[in-house]
């Protein structure tokens, strides 16, 4: 038992769940806030008001609206395979939560009152006659920086697709197998234009590192050395971005790109036969590939937590970061009340003769750009 | 530390499965995943003795292995879907002779 | 009883009873769902063992793309559950655990028997790579790059033999296909008989 106990670096592991655990509440504040800023931003677009009854303004409706998929009934349609039907809302949400591990949110920040705490700490386990040697002076605000960070981003949203497709074969309705087949066709064909698409950034690069990649984007004033300014890469970066934006659109399954779930199409999409709890389960979901979606691009196009003035005030890091992910938040709702959706065979058209190809072509671009001036 | 033979034995188990797999199951799509299961054992167990000699040699190996996996998936569901139209069956042992 | 031990056999055993899923399960819906669950244990044995790069392709090819491929296909085609089978030999089913047990021994013991090393068997975690160097994404680079680039490449021509073959396989017959085949039939059933006719004179 002791070996056991040997075996595991509990600093380490303590640090990291509590990191995940207040990043995990974290996000999903923004996730049911979201939500609500959907129902508001698209109330303004379609000149109405949205909700704004619950609280002041209506910022207390995301937990009216839990409450509510949380007492409604379950409806568990009779025909369906009941283990899969079960199953598929979990498939699609555990992948999609487990990417916030790899979010870097900021540079290494000072924790106020550190070396206190260290110091209170380590007295403690001195009294027990355990050598803690904790230092909470300062603090990384990501929970890993994994060498693979990016390919393990696309790992996790590669294994989203099974929930939609096996929700929607499990329900057992012409509608959701449709539907789930449709939606799931989608997601990997602009999963290719997505991945290939950020290789121009990791030639600028050089690693698949996240916390690294921001890193490189410092300096000069924190704006003029994101990716999409820094000389040399920026024309590949920038043609980048826009496949990358595109391409994420449609991953995610938002509009212009939502016919698989789009009400007057095929009622709901895989999700028709779905009530209550589990519909909730797959709703949060496409809204947390939303956030991963959005923090990437961030990452990897905008420079992070990059910004004018983080060099002095390190907690101002988070803030810059989180000012982007709103931003491509608020685009993704605009585009929602703006845009007229694609048709099924204009959207698999356009993700393989038109994305792929100039996502290859960037790859090219980047590489010769990389061999002359890297 | 876990020893390298642990790691042999689960690639052991894993391949005896999908050899057992292969001979028992009557669908040929399942068939076909057993044939994927025993690779995938094979993988265990290179990427195994690539840590023991400290070696990237095996993991290559291994990559590339997956490349020809993915061709091979391919193509080999390619075929049953040709089969299947012409059969109208997915039952390996109805499919016994070379002309319907 | 390390805790990386409590992990290999955690994960040792979820490999091997999604591995018994696949084999018995009737429906291929939840055969395809179990090797989807031995790969994904799979890519984090391969985790502990230091082949970082290799683990996240696992899941993005093999249980990301491959396996979407065959859950694709088995929709598509629309499988059931088998049936009853109507079972030719009756005997051969009891066969199948003994000859299992069987080889499962013959291949423990070639395992167990062969020498590795002169000394005692090392540890797969050796101290020899702390950091978990081995498996960068740097280091594999640096492989496959300079020393295996012609793999590299012949993987990549493979690729694309086996995109064209499996869209020719898999296409339904076209008009046009069919319109070929028969003038070429007749073409060459015009040039038998004038040959017959040459023959003939």
């Amino acid at each position: 038992m002791s070996s056991l106990l040997n075996s595991i670096d509990f600093q380490y592991v303590i640090g990291a769940l509590v990191k995940i655990a207040v990043f995990w509440i974290f996000i999903m504040l923004v996730v049911a806030y979201t939500v609500y800023a959907e129902r508001r931003v698209l109330a303004v677009i379609q000149n109405r008001l949205g909700p704004n009854r619950v609280g002041w303004q209506g910022l207390l409706q995301p937990f009216a609206d839990l409450l509510k998929f949380i007492f409604k009934e379950d409806i568990i349609p009779l025909a369906v395979n009941k283990w899969l039907y079960i199953l598929a809302p979990i498939i699609v949400l555990i992948p999609a939560m487990m990417v916030l591990i790899v979010y870097p949110f900021g540079p290494d920040v000072p924790l106020p009152f550190g070396g206190a705490i260290s110091q209170t700490l380590n007295d403690l386990g001195a009294r027990f006659g355990m050598n803690w040697n904790i230092d909470l002076r300062a603090i990384s605000l990501h929970v890993t920086n994994m060498n693979v960070g990016l390919l393990y981003v696309f790992a996790m949203t590669s294994l989203g697709i099974y929930g939609i497709v096996v929700g929607g074969w499990a329900s057992n309705s012409k509608y959701s197998l449709l539907g789930g087949l449709r939606s799931s066709a989608q997601m990997i064909s602009y999963e290719l234009a997505l991945s290939l698409s950020v290789i121009a950034v990791v030639i600028q690069a050089g690693t698949l590192d996240l916390t690294k990649i921001v890193e490189q984007q410092s300096g000069r004033f924190g704006i003029f050395n994101w990716n999409v300014f820094q000389w040399p890469m920026f024309l590949p970066c920038i043609i980048a971005f826009t496949i990358y934006l595109i391409s994420a659109i449609a991953e995610t399954n938002r509009v212009p790109f939502d016919l698989p779930e789009a009400e007057t199409e095929l009622v709901a999409g895989f999700h028709t036969e779905y009530s209550s709890l589990k519909f909730a389960l797959f709703f949060m979901a496409e809204y947390v590939n939303m956030m991963t979606v959005s923090v990437l691009a961030t990452t990897l196009f905008l420079g992070g937590w990059n910004g004018p003035w983080v060099k002095d005030i390190p907690w101002l890091g988070p803030v810059w970061f989180l000012a982007k992910v709103f931003f491509f938040l608020f685009l993704y709702i605009w585009l929602r009340g703006t845009l007229p959706r694609f048709r099924y065979d204009q959207l698999m058209n356009f993700g393989w003769k038109v994305l792929l190809p100039a996502a290859l072509f960037n790859i090219v671009l980047a590489s010769a750009i990389g061999v002359l001036f890297l | 530390m876990v020893p390298l033979s642990w790691y042999l034995a689960l690639s052991a188990v894993l391949f005896t499965i999908g050899v057992v797999g292969v001979l028992i199951q009557r669908n040929i799509i399942s068939l076909f995943m057993c044939v994927e299961l025993m690779l995938n054992a094979v993988n265990l167990s290179l990427i195994a003795f690539s840590r023991l000699h400290t070696d990237v040699t095996g993991q290559l190996f291994v990559f590339i292995v997956m490349a020809v996996a993915a061709a091979e998936a391919a193509v080999g569901l390619a075929i049953i879907i040709a089969l299947f139209r012409s059969r109208e069956t997915l039952n390996v042992d109805e499919a016994d002779l070379l002309k319907l | 009883m390390e805790f990386s031990h409590i992990l290999f056999l955690g994960l040792a055993a979820l490999a091997v009873v999604a591995a018994f899923n696949v084999i018995l399960q009737r429906n291929p819906i939840y055969s395809a769902i179990g090797l989807i669950v031995v790969l994904c244990s799979l890519a984090a044995l391969f985790l502990t063992l230091s082949a970082q790069f290799i683990a996240a392709m696992q899941i993005i090819v093999y249980a990301g793309a491959i396996m979407v491929l065959f859950v694709f296909v088995i929709m598509l085609l629309n499988v059931r559950a088998e049936e009853t089978r109507i079972d030719k030999q009756k005997y051969l089913k009891w066969l199948a655990a003994p000859l299992f047990l069987a080889l499962l021994a013959e291949v423990m013991a070639v395992v167990q028997y062969v020498n590795l090393t002169p000394q005692p068997l090392p540890s797969a975690n050796g101290a020899a790579d702390p950091q978990g160097v081995l498996g960068t994404v740097e280091n594999i680079a640096n492989g496959m790059f300079i020393n295996y680039l012609i793999p590299f490449e012949a993987a990549s021509v493979l690729i694309l033999m086996a995109i064209v073959g499996s869209m020719l396989l898999a296409r339904r017959e076209r008009k046009e296909d069919v319109e070929r085949i028969e003038k070429a039939l007749v073409a060459q059933q015009e040039e038998e008989q004038k040959y017959e006719e040459e023959v003939a004179a």
